[in-house]
Parts: structure tokens; sequence; C-alpha cells
């Protein structure tokens, strides 16, 4: 379970987050939606324990991430799958020894296994054929599903999705987002979502959180804030160009 | 009042920044000791900063060498002392030119790459992409580079040293006639081991200094392109300065 309370975060003077509190059970998916510049990649390396909150604490099965050690965090974060949202692959590795980089680094498995594992990962994002190339010879979707297989394949029990169908075309989009339901469908994870792919990710999703101006406004099921009648969700939700929300 | 003001800010900004590479410092030097040592990481870094490096430091070694062979023949020849020219070329190099040069050379060519990848991983996340599997990046990216200069520095000196040499030789003996024995011979009466020990203390202490600031520079790169090359000028400029400084430092302390 990742429960986050009361977080707080400035960058030079700029508060990003002002107290935001959530709670994701296990084995769900939370998406954070809100607009562009309100936080939602903050939370999510909030979550992962790569910043440090200003006030606030974040707890994975209760436990606040930061009273742990060095070591206890690396060993925490083992647990977690984290898709950037550039992909972030290793620019010298093919793509077959970016998938089989974590198995190769964090687990003491033989090579035959790590062979089989990575080649079934990249049977499920569909990029069999393409292990030997490496990240500038594949496309921006292929980048998008070789990091989807990397976080994939060590089974993590949590998973980090920071807006995995940005800048790809609606069937790649559409692919990824398909993927994501059905390996959480196999596997279980617990997860969170950042994405404006609405009307998709609604349909993949449990729970829904919006944040605006360094807070959550709203949580509820995908059918509660698409039926919301306040003002800012709706405005965020139909995409209107009239409304509270300020373009900024 | 303003300047006070604006002076204790920059004194508070560069110590802070002090702090912080001391700290990246300490850290590194927390996983060289600590085990796993990533042999392989290491092999590369070797090759990359060694191996690689060993054509420029040919080339400079070559020219340091006739350079010294030529102005030394012309110096020495109005004291009527050219057979001393070995022991000069010779001193030269191991003690100072030979450690500084090699330096030099290898933060141009290894230690740019240095700062430059490590910026660009930086900028892309793919420092955090391993801290977020569970992996430290200390120990994946920059305490084999460090490992990687305390060895090839001084094995580097040692060529450019070597080859220096003979381009004296090849200027002071083959073109300027002074005597095969006097050059080699009169070297082995004024060079004795603390000066080639101390030579090789220089460039072992260089390839940590080179590895640290390059390192740090990369690690805590600006936003994208622009802080990647901002970070890379810095690197360099900075360890070269350090490089200039450190060899006075150690000159006054070793001879």
């Amino acid at each position: 379970m990742i429960r986050i309370e009361n977080l707080s975060k400035s960058f030079n003077g700029f508060e990003v987050l002002k107290g935001v509190s959530c709670e994701v059970a296990t084995g769900e998916i939370l998406a954070l939606i809100g607009g562009s510049g309100h936080g939602k990649s903050v939370i999510l390396k909030h979550v992962a324990g790569l910043l440090k909150p200003d006030r606030g604490r974040v707890l994975i099965d209760e436990i606040d991430i930061w009273s742990l050690s060095r070591s206890e965090l690396e060993q925490l974060r083992s647990r977690f799958g984290f898709l950037f949202q550039s992909g972030a692959l290793f620019s010298s590795l093919t793509v077959f020894d970016n998938v089989a980089f974590p198995l190769r680094e964090t687990l003491k498995i033989s090579e035959d296994e790590i062979r089989k594992r990575v080649l079934t990962a990249l049977d499920q994002v569909g990029l069999r054929g393409a292990e030997d190339k490496y990240p500038a010879q594949i496309s921006g979707g292929m980048i998008k599903r070789t990091a989807l297989a990397r976080s994939l394949v060590g089974n993590p029990g949590i998973m980090l999705f920071d807006e995995p169908t940005t800048g790809l075309d609606p069937v790649i989009a559409h692919t990824i987002l398909n993927l994501i339901q059905s390996i959480h469908k196999a596997y279980g994870f617990t997860g969170v979502i950042v994405s404006h792919e609405l009307s998709r990710v609604f349909q993949i999703v449990q729970k829904v959180a919006m944040l605006h101006e360094g807070v959550i406004l709203t949580v509820g099921s995908p059918a509660e804030i698409s039926a919301s009648q306040d003002p800012i969700v709706r405005q965020f939700v139909t995409g209107a160009l009239e409304g509270p929300i300020k373009i900024r | 009042m303003t300047w006070i003001r604006k002076l204790g800010a920059s004194g508070l900004f560069i110590l802070r920044r002090m702090g912080r590479m001391g700290l990246f410092f300490t850290k590194t030097c927390y996983y060289l000791f600590r085990p796993p040592l990533k042999i392989s990481w290491i092999l590369k870094q070797i090759r990359f900063i060694g191996t690689q490096s060993m054509f420029v430091i040919f080339l400079t070694g070559a020219f340091a060498g006739m350079v010294l062979g030529l102005q030394g023949y012309y110096t020495l020849n109005r004291f009527g002392s050219t057979a001393l020219l070995g022991p000069m070329v010779g001193l030269i190099l191991i003690r100072s030119l030979g450690p500084v040069f090699s330096a030099l050379m290898v933060t141009g060519r290894a230690g740019s790459a240095m700062t430059a990848e490590i910026g660009i991983m930086r900028i892309s996340e793919q420092i955090d992409a391993l801290e977020l599997m569970g992996l430290n990046p200390y120990r994946y990216l920059v305490v084999p580079k460090l490992v990687a200069g305390m060895i090839a520095l001084p094995l580097l000196t040692a060529i450019f040293d070597v080859v220096g040499i003979f381009g004296g030789y090849l200027v002071g003996v083959n073109l300027l006639g002074v005597g095969k024995g006097t050059y080699f011979g009169e070297m082995a009466n004024y060079i004795d081991m603390q000066d080639v020990l101390g030579g090789l203390y220089k460039s072992f202490s260089f390839g940590i200094l080179i590895t640290w600031i390059c390192c740090y520079k990369g690690y805590y790169a600006g936003f994208g392109a622009e802080g990647v090359s901002k970070a890379t000028t810095q690197a360099v400029v900075l360890s070269s300065v350090l490089i200039l400084f450190w060899d006075y430092v150690m000159t006054s302390a070793l001879f």
C-alpha cells in the first residue's frame, strides 16, 4: 500500500506541492490527473524516494521511506518499477541488455534464466526481434515499450508510470495502456499512473485523484470523476476552454 | 551594505558547493572500499581512460621531449654543458612535465567525455533509473572511473616520460650531435628512484583529481544540453587549474 501524508515540496522558493495526501490500496491502480506543471511527476518521484519532501511523509506498506537507511531504501526500491516519461534507457546498451540489466545486477540467476525472462518480457511488449538494436536506432514507441519491459521484468510489487503515452501515436498509446492493463491483471501490482489520456486510462484504473495547484482536489472512482460537478474537475475532464482553470 | 550582503551570499554559495564536492568525494571513497567493486566496469574505464588515450600521450610526449631537447641544448650550450642534456630532459619530464601534461591530455580527452556522459545520464533520468533499480550510481558510474584514473594515469605518465626522453634523444643526439652514451649515461648519475616515484605519486593524485572533478560536474549538471555543455567546460577548466595548483603543492612537498 502507498500512503502519502501532507506532502509539501518547494523548488527555488516556489511551492509545487502544498500538503498532498492520498492513498493507493494494494493491487489498485491510481490515476493522477491534473494540469501540466502542477506537480504530478514530483509526487511520483517522492513515492519512489528520488525526492525528499520538505514536509509530510510517504509510506510504503506503513514504512516511512525517509526513515530507512540508504541500503534499506535501495532494497525497497528494488520492489519498484518506474516507467519514465523519456524511457531513461541506457544509451550504451542494446534493447536486450537494457531489459536484462536489473536482473543481472540485482538477482543471482543464471544467464539462461535471464535470457528466458527478458525474451518473455520483450514478447509481452511486442519487441521480439529488436533485442540487438540500440535505443538510438528505435522509435519513441519502441523506447517506451522497452522501458516498460525493463520496469516489469523483475515483477515489481509497485509500478509508477510517468506519462507512459505522451508523444506516441494513438495506436501505440492504446497498445501501451492495454499492456499495462493486461500485466496488471496477470501480476496484480499496486500502481500510480500519471497520464492525460483520460478516457482510456479511466478504463484501466480503480481510482482517480485530481491534483490542482499543489493539492489533491478530489479523489474518486473513474465514474465519479467523470460525473463530477466540481467546475475545475469538469473543465479538466471535458477539456473545455472556459472555466476556472487558468492557463499558465 | 548591499555589497556586503552580496559578498556574504557569494561566500556561502562557494562554501556550499565546496561542501557538496567534498561530500561527493567522501561518498565515492566509501563505495570504493565497500565491496563489490564492479570489475568489468573498471576494466571498461581503464580501456577508455588509458588505452584510448595512448595515441595522444605518445604524440604529445614525443613533441614535448623534442622541444625540451632543442631548448635544453641551446641553453646548456651557452654554459658548455650540453653533456647534461639527458639528465635535464629526463628530470623535467619525470618530475613534472610528464605527470602534468599527461593529466592535462587525459582531462581534455577523457575527463570532458566523463562529464558529458554522466551529465547526459543525469538529464535523461538514467541515473534516477539506476537508483530505482536499487543500484547505487556511485558504485556503477563514479567508483569505476576513479579506480581507472588511479591505475591509468601513472601508466600513461610512464609512457609519456619514456617517449619524451626518446624525443629529446632524437633531437639532442641525432640532430644536434650530443654523444649517445653521454645522453643516457649522465641520466643515471642525476636521476634517482625518488624522482621517478615522485612523478608517479603526482600522476596517481592527478588521476583521482580528474575523475573526482569531472564526475562531480557531470553528476550535478544543470538542465538540458546547455547544462551539460556548461558542466563539461567547468570540469575541464577546474581540473586543469587544480592540476597545476596541485603540481606546485606536490613539488614543494616531494622534492
